[in-house]
C-alpha cells in the first residue's frame, strides 16, 4: 500500500480514464458485441457534442437539473425548519420522530404513481418528488447537529442578551452547519436520481425522459451519450458541493485542519 | 408500554385524519382512499396471492443483484487498496463514477439485458457495487500499517493477514456502505420494476395504478415501504451484532 506524490498520482488517474475509453473503443470496434449492445465510444461522444450543438442536450439536461435543484431547495428548506424544531421544541419532536425514523429508510421511490395521481405528470409532480425524498436526510442530520450544539455557547448567549431570534440564527444555525451541509451532501445526490428517475416515469423533456424514448427506439448512441452527460453533470454538482462545504466552513475546524 | 403507546401516537393520529379526511369528504376518496379500504384491498390482494407473487419476485431479484455486488465489491476493494497498480488505475476509475446518478443506467440495463429479471437484477448490481467498493476500499487503506507488518513478520501469509486483520479490521466502513447499497438498491430495484417488466412489486404498482384500482395501489405502495423499513431494520440488528467484538 504504497503511497505516491499527488501530482504523478493525478497524471495516473488521467491515464487511467484513458485507458478505460481505449478499451471500450476497441471492444464497441471489435464487432463482440453489436452496434445496438455497445456503440462505441467516439460515436457516443460525437452525439454527445452533435447534441449540445443543437441544443437539444443542454436543454434536457437544464430541465432535468432545474427540477433536482428546485425539489432539493424545497426539501432542504423544509428539511432545516423541522430538524431545528425538532431539536428545540419537544412537542414537534414527539409528533415528527417516529414519523422520520420510518419515513427515513422507506423506499419512497414507490410514491411515485401517488404522486402522478395527486399532482399529475408535469413539473409540479417531479419536484415535489424530489423534495419528498431529499427532506428525510436533511432533517435527520439538522436534528443531530442542532441537538449537539454547545449548552455554554447558548447559555453565554442568552446571558449576554441575545434574542431567540438572533439566538437559532447565529448561534444554532451556524454551530449545526457541519451536519446540515452533510445532510445536503447525502440528499443532493438523491435528488438527482429521483429526479431522472420520475422524469423517466411520467414522460416528457429531460434527461430521464429522452433516455427512455431512446431506448425504446433503440437509439443506443443517444442512451450511451445521454449516461455520458449524465455522469459528468452529477460529477459536477457533487464536486461543487464540496467546494460549497469548505467556503461556507471557512471558520469551521474540519476546513483549517484539513 | 405506555411510553411506547405515546410515542407511536403520532403515526395513530395521521391513519385517523388518513381515515376520515375522505370518509368527510375533505379530499376525493380516489385520490386518497380511505385507509380500512386500502386494508381490505391488502387483504384480497393477500389471499390472490398477488402480493407474495410480486412480493418473493421483488426480493430475489433484489437478493441476487445486492449480493452479487456485495461479493464483487468487497473483492474490488480489497484488491485496490492491495495492490499499488491496481489502486492507480482502478481508484480514479471509481471516484469518477461514483458521482454519476445511477438510475440513469436503468436504459442500458434493459437494452442489455431485456425487459424480464435480467435487467432488474444487473440494475440492482450496477447501483450498489460502487458504495461497496468505495467503503471497503477506505475501511482497508485505514487499518495501520504496522498491524499487517507485525503479522507479516510473525508469519502470517497473505491470505491470513486479509482474514484475519484487513476484513474485520475494515468491517465497520464495509457494513456501513453495505446499509447504504441495501438503501439504493431497493430504489433501483422499484424505479426498473416501475418502468418496464410483468411482475415484480413496482410493477404491480404502476398495474393498479394505471386500472384506476387506487385503493390497491396504496395497498402495494405501503407493503413496499414496509419491506424497505424492515430490511433496513433487520440489517441494523445484523450490524450491531457483527460488531459486538468491538467494545
Amino acid at each position: 500500500m504504497a503511497r505516491m506524490n499527488p501530482i504523478g498520482r493525478n497524471l495516473l488517474g488521467w491515464v487511467s480514464v484513458v485507458v478505460f475509453l481505449a478499451a471500450w473503443e476497441i471492444l464497441a470496434r471489435s464487432h463482440v458485441f453489436t452496434e445496438f449492445l455497445l456503440p462505441s465510444f467516439s460515436a457516443s461522444f460525437e452525439r454527445l457534442v452533435e447534441d449540445t450543438l443543437s441544443g437539444e442536450l443542454l436543454r434536457n439536461l437544464g430541465l432535468t437539473l432545474l427540477r433536482a435543484f428546485a425539489g432539493f431547495a424545497m426539501g432542504a428548506v423544509a428539511g432545516v425548519v423541522i430538524g431545528v424544531c425538532m431539536a428545540r421544541m419537544p412537542l414537534v419532536r414527539w409528533f415528527f420522530d417516529p414519523i422520520v425514523s420510518i419515513g427515513l429508510p422507506m423506499p419512497k421511490i414507490a410514491f411515485i404513481p401517488v404522486f402522478i395521481l395527486w399532482f399529475g405528470v408535469f413539473d409540479e409532480s417531479k419536484i415535489l418528488m424530489v423534495a419528498f425524498n431529499a427532506l428525510f436526510p436533511v432533517v435527520v442530520a439538522t436534528m443531530a447537529g442542532a441537538e449537539a450544539v454547545d449548552r455554554v455557547m447558548i447559555w453565554s448567549a442568552r446571558s449576554l442578551g441575545a434574542s431567540p431570534r438572533r439566538l437559532l440564527f447565529e448561534i444554532a444555525i451556524p454551530a449545526a452547519l457541519p451536519e446540515i451541509f452533510t445532510g445536503l451532501q447525502i440528499a443532493m445526490p438523491i435528488a438527482l436520481i429521483v429526479a431522472i428517475v420520475s422524469e423517466m416515469a411520467m414522460g416528457g423533456e429531460g434527461l430521464g425522459g429522452a433516455l427512455m424514448t431512446q431506448m425504446r427506439f433503440a437509439d443506443s448512441r443517444g442512451v450511451f451519450s445521454g449516461i455520458l452527460a449524465i455522469g459528468i453533470a452529477g460529477s459536477l454538482v457533487v464536486k461543487a458541493m464540496e467546494l460549497i462545504r469548505r467556503r461556507l466552513l471557512v471558520w469551521h475546524q474540519e476546513t483549517q485542519s484539513g | 408500554m405506555k411510553a411506547a403507546a405515546l410515542r407511536y401516537l403520532p403515526l395513530v393520529l395521521l391513519a385517523i385524519v388518513w381515515e376520515l379526511a375522505p370518509r368527510l369528504h375533505l379530499v376525493d376518496a380516489s385520490a386518497l382512499p380511505p385507509l380500512t379500504a386500502v386494508a381490505r384491498s391488502w387483504f384480497s390482494l393477500l389471499v390472490d396471492g398477488d402480493i407474495l407473487f410480486n412480493g418473493v419476485s421483488s426480493l430475489l431479484n433484489l437478493l441476487y443483484g445486492l449480493i452479487g455486488a456485495i461479493v464483487v465489491g468487497i473483492a474490488l476493494g480489497v484488491l485496490m487498496a492491495w495492490y499499488p497498480t491496481f489502486d492507480v488505475f482502478a481508484t480514479p476509475l471509481v471516484r469518477i463514477s461514483y458521482p454519476m446518478p445511477k438510475s440513469a443506467l436503468i436504459p442500458v440495463m434493459i437494452l442489455w439485458f431485456g425487459l424480464g429479471a435480467g435487467s432488474k437484477i444487473a440494475s440492482v448490481f450496477m447501483g450498489c457495487l460502487l458504495p461497496v467498493i468505495l467503503s471497503t476500499y477506505n475501511g482497508a487503506r485505514g487499518i495501520e500499517q504496522t498491524m499487517i507488518w507485525s503479522a507479516r513478520a510473525l508469519g502470517a501469509s497473505r491470505w491470513q493477514v486479509l482474514r484475519e486483520i484487513v476484513l474485520p479490521g475494515a468491517m465497520p466502513e464495509i457494513l456501513a456502505g453495505v446499509r447504504n447499497a441495501l438503501a439504493l438498491s431497493f430504489i433501483l430495484l422499484v424505479a426498473a420494476e416501475l418502468l418496464v417488466g410483468q411482475r415484480g412489486m413496482g410493477y404491480l404498482i404502476s398495474f393498479l395504478g394505471d386500472g384506476g384500482v387506487y385503493d390497491g395501489m396504496f395497498a402495494a405502495v405501503l407493503t413496499v415501504s414496509a419491506f424497505g423499513f424492515f430490511a433496513d431494520r433487520c440489517y441494523l440488528l445484523f450490524m450491531r451484532w457483527m460488531l459486538q467484538w468491538r467494545e
